[in-house]
């Protein structure tokens, strides 16, 4: 049981990177970033390819994921996002948009890097053990504890970010109502960009650290952007503390459903259970009526 | 809006007409008759996530409840050895009460919140279907179903494809150009405002979806005799985003645009298979242009400067 409550703090912590991601984007401009999983997956690449193929230090090829993710975060917004936000009569176009652009992605990685399974080599050997395994015990593998504490190492620095920076606390003033931010002076075009950036550098960055765990390949991408919508529509989408407890809420699920249940049927009950609560909780746990 | 509408009436009717005497033109190629055939299908599933647009509910389910008319024909057929002629109208009633069931409780979601849903909903339907033990075969899916008609010949199926696009139309036509059609054009624009009016906003939703379900179904129910199989993998997200597309680009005002959007995307991307590997690539690269260029579908284009309805 230790043990699978150790597997479930892991995953809670990188899902709730994952989900503040597609949250943080979601507050800002009312849009899914149906693409959130492929720039998970893109993440996972430059890590790949910087730290497994060219051999530069882990330190290096993360950073370079978030900043990489952050670019084309920028360029889909201005070129993709913004034209059809200020041009379409309807919603529905922008999540259109949001869909072609997941399209675009996975398909420029499967050309790109083709459809093969790949891994890099562990950053860290060794594990903790806690206990005797085989009674009760548990194994919390370095490379694993490692990625648990960046990831709530991140979501810290993040929330630390939006709540005493200048920069920051715009990104709250939008969200909240970006024609009062205007009124009061912040540059909401800018505050808009900066937010895409962050919510695609997350993705980039949560897909850095998993690949040293599970490896990736380019068909990942609407898988965890699934885990994605899950994840902040049971916290609430476009709020913060939501996303944490709804990727918290999803990792714990996970662990303990592969620990007793076979395979697939696992997310068969998540989803079974997702829809029941949202029946009873249309807006999640923490979550404002969007409409 | 006159003109849009004769538009639209003449856009489906010259397609349908075009496809009664298409075998004709194209004379035994089977490729191209499979082509059509595979077109008119897809139409018929979108036409399904069309009408739930009309309620201003954007549906990304439509593939879970073709899955679930595919396996209600296939088990009916292959397990209780039942007639296609009674597989195929169970299969829609199925996913009609089915989705009328689901619906009932789902429908209340809006906006982005239904949309996401309703993607965790085909991944959860799949999944059923996946861990459905000996009663759906799991992963090896069921094949070997028998065509309805004994002959070696492609035609009868391709006619019947032709005449299940026709109902579909017909049923979408009725249901869109009806008073009912206005009070779900009332409920996209503004819902409380419908039900303020008297509207039972909440029977009219159900009532639309299970429609929409129905016509998955019946679509499910005719490619699982198509492609004489159905698994798992049959019909996923992936499909779904796609019959989302059809009505996109075919344009969300006009009945016949997703079956514009279906015969467009699916002939384009037969044309495409030249490119080989990168076909859904350039598949991708023009869905962005499309939304770019054409946000409000192809039906539309030369429409705009004339005023539009609502």
């Amino acid at each position: 049981m230790l043990q699978v409550l150790v597997n479930g703090l892991v995953l809670g912590a990188v899902y709730a990177l994952i989900a503040l991601g597609l949250t943080m984007v979601f507050s800002i401009m009312r849009v899914v970033n149906f693409a959130h999983g492929q720039m998970y997956m893109l993440g996972g690449f430059v890590v790949y390819y910087l730290y497994g193929e060219f051999g530069l230090p882990f330190w290096v090829a993360l950073p370079a994921a978030a900043v990489a993710l952050a670019v084309v975060g920028v360029a889909f917004n201005r070129f993709f996002f913004q034209p059809v936000l200020a041009s379409a009569a309807r919603e529905e176009n922008s999540m259109l948009m949001a869909v072609g652009t997941a399209l675009l992605l996975e398909n420029l990685a499967l050309a790109f890097f083709g459809e093969k399974e790949r891994g890099v080599p562990p950053i860290v050997d060794g594990s903790f053990i806690v206990g005797d395994v085989s009674e009760n015990g548990a194994i919390l593998t370095y490379p694993n504890a490692l990625v648990a504490l960046l990831s709530i190492l991140f979501i810290t620095a993040l929330l630390a970010f939006v709540r005493f920076t200048r920069p920051g606390r715009a990104l709250r003033a939008v969200a909240q109502d970006a024609e009062a931010a205007r009124l009061q002076g912040v540059d909401v075009k800018a505050t808009t960009t900066l937010g895409f950036a962050i919510g695609a550098a997350l993705a980039g960055l949560a897909g850095g650290l998993l690949v040293t765990i599970y490896g990736i390949n380019s068909g990942v991408g609407t898988n965890i952007s699934t885990k994605a919508f899950i994840m902040i529509m049971v916290g609430g989408a476009g709020v913060t503390s939501g996303a944490i407890v709804g990727g918290a809420l999803l990792g714990f699920a996970e662990a303990i459903g592969y620990e007793m249940l076979p395979g697939s049927v696992t997310y068969l009950l998540i989803f079974v259970a997702m829809i029941v609560f949202l029946v009873f909780r249309p807006n999640g746990l923490f979550g404002k009526p969007w409409g | 809006m006159r003109t849009l509408k004769t538009r639209d009436a003449a856009v489906a009717v010259a397609m349908l007409a075009l496809l009664a005497v298409a075998p004709v033109a194209i004379g035994g190629s089977r490729y191209m008759l499979s082509v059509l055939m595979n077109c008119a299908g897809l139409s018929l599933v979108a036409a399904g996530v069309w009408i739930t647009f009309t309620i201003g509910r954007i549906n990304i389910c439509q593939a879970g409840f073709a899955l679930i008319g595919a396996y209600t024909t296939a088990i009916l057929m292959a397990r209780y050895g039942v007639s296609y002629w009674i597989a195929l109208p169970a299969s829609a009633l199925v996913a009609a009460a089915l989705g009328a069931l689901i619906g009932s409780f789902i429908l209340k979601l809006r906006g982005i919140y239904f949309s996401m849903l309703t993607i965790c909903l085909t991944e959860a339907i799949r999944l059923a279907f996946l861990n459905g033990g000996d009663f759906t075969q799991g992963s090896r899916g069921i094949t070997g179903l028998q065509q309805p008609f004994a002959t070696d010949s492609a035609l009868p199926m391709y006619y019947l494809a032709v005449a299940l696009l026709a109902v579909g139309l017909v049923v979408t036509w009725r249901v869109h150009d009806s008073r009912v059609g206005r009070i779900f054009h009332a409920m996209r624009l503004n819902e409380a405002l419908a039900e303020s009016f008297g509207t039972d906003v909440w029977r009219y939703r159900v009532v639309a979806f299970g429609i929409a379900c129905a016509l998955g179904g019946l679509g499910g129910s005719y490619f699982a005799v198509f492609t004489q199989s159905v698994y798992p993998q049959s019909f996923t997200v992936e499909h779904s985003i796609y019959y989302m597309l059809y009505c996109f680009l075919g344009g969300l005002d006009y009945v016949s645009g997703a079956m514009v959007g279906a015969f467009a995307l699916t002939i384009l991307f037969e044309l495409l298979s030249r490119f080989q590997q990168y076909q859904t690539l350039v598949y991708g690269v023009m869905m962005i242009a499309v939304i770019l260029l054409l946000p409000n579908g192809v039906m539309a284009i030369r429409a705009a400067a004339r005023p539009s309805r609502a």
